[in-house]
């Protein structure tokens, strides 16, 4: 399936202010890859959003447990996968954030903002070893774009200093 | 960067400049605890100026949602000055621009708390 992509994989420890981090690394590929301003901050806040379930809701900012950011670059659609190491969720029973019902409730709006700006995502429990997101968003082929391009970079895990 | 708040008093009105990043964590708690500050103290009248604020996440949302409920239940109000294209995007996706009162303009958003409570 990725036998086509470049990827690019970072490893977190299960820390908040690793978010940021990630954003930083999320921007570094977009702008590579030439996707515009406004592209680059909705793909941001949905691997944002995506981190914090990771880190808050699937590892619960457990210090033994990893988060792993990984980009799959194809010509044509970037996919992002992110998988923590906590118990899963059932994304179907998460509330809608819209109905009149929900629309005063403190949280639940990460998952509708992720949805609203990417072209696709998808859940996938992994049972025993935790919880996978990919987010996709597609691109225009440019092969121009990839002279310079991405091989296979592991940045290394990002431990406190 | 983490939010930072400066207040000011124009008529009755808190007005409260907001900068920086309401996220999940520092900024959130930040947030809650400086309104719960002022609601303890009789300012129900609160305007966020939202123009210096780089970043908002979904829990930045709900804090401000949950800034709206709390002023709200003490017969006050809470309104929004100033939002980023950014901001005033997400609130339209996520139909908070049918709950919240927005305004460019802080004089009349500080005239529209005096017409309520002269009302």
């Amino acid at each position: 399936m990725c036998a086509d992509a470049s990827v690019v994989e970072v490893v977190y420890e299960s820390d908040l202010k690793n978010v940021e981090a990630a954003e930083e690394v999320v921007q570094r590929v977009l702008a590579s890859l030439n996707f515009d301003e406004e592209e680059q901050h909705k793909v941001g806040m949905a691997v944002h959003e995506s981190m914090i379930n990771a880190i808050w809701h699937g590892n619960r900012s457990d210090p033994a447990k990893r988060v792993w950011l990984r980009f799959f670059i194809y010509d044509d659609r970037l996919e992002i996968k992110i998988r923590d190491q906590g118990a899963g969720f059932d994304v179907s029973s998460v509330p809608h954030p819209l109905e009149p019902d929900n629309l005063l409730k403190i949280s639940g709006r990460g998952i509708f903002l992720i949805r609203s700006f990417m072209d696709d995502f998808q859940v996938k429990n992994l049972p025993g070893e935790g919880t996978e997101v990919t987010l996709v968003k597609r691109r225009i082929p440019a092969t121009e774009i990839n002279q310079g391009g991405f091989h296979r970079e592991h940045e290394g895990h990002n431990t406190p200093g | 960067m983490s939010m930072k708040a400066t207040i000011r008093q124009v008529n009755a009105v808190t007005v409260v400049d907001l900068s920086g990043r309401i996220t999940l964590g520092e900024g959130c708690t930040q947030l809650r605890e400086l309104i719960r500050d002022l609601l303890s103290k009789g300012h129900n009248k609160l305007l966020l100026n939202l123009a210096d604020v780089t970043y908002i996440d979904s829990s930045g949302i709900g804090e401000l949602v949950s800034g709206f409920t709390a002023v709200s239940n003490q017969g006050g109000q809470l309104k929004l000055l100033n939002l980023t294209k950014k901001v005033h995007d997400l609130l339209q996706i996520t139909k908070l621009l049918t709950v919240f009162d927005v305004s460019d303009d802080e004089a009349k958003a500080v005239a529209s708390f005096d017409k309520v409570a002269s009302a």
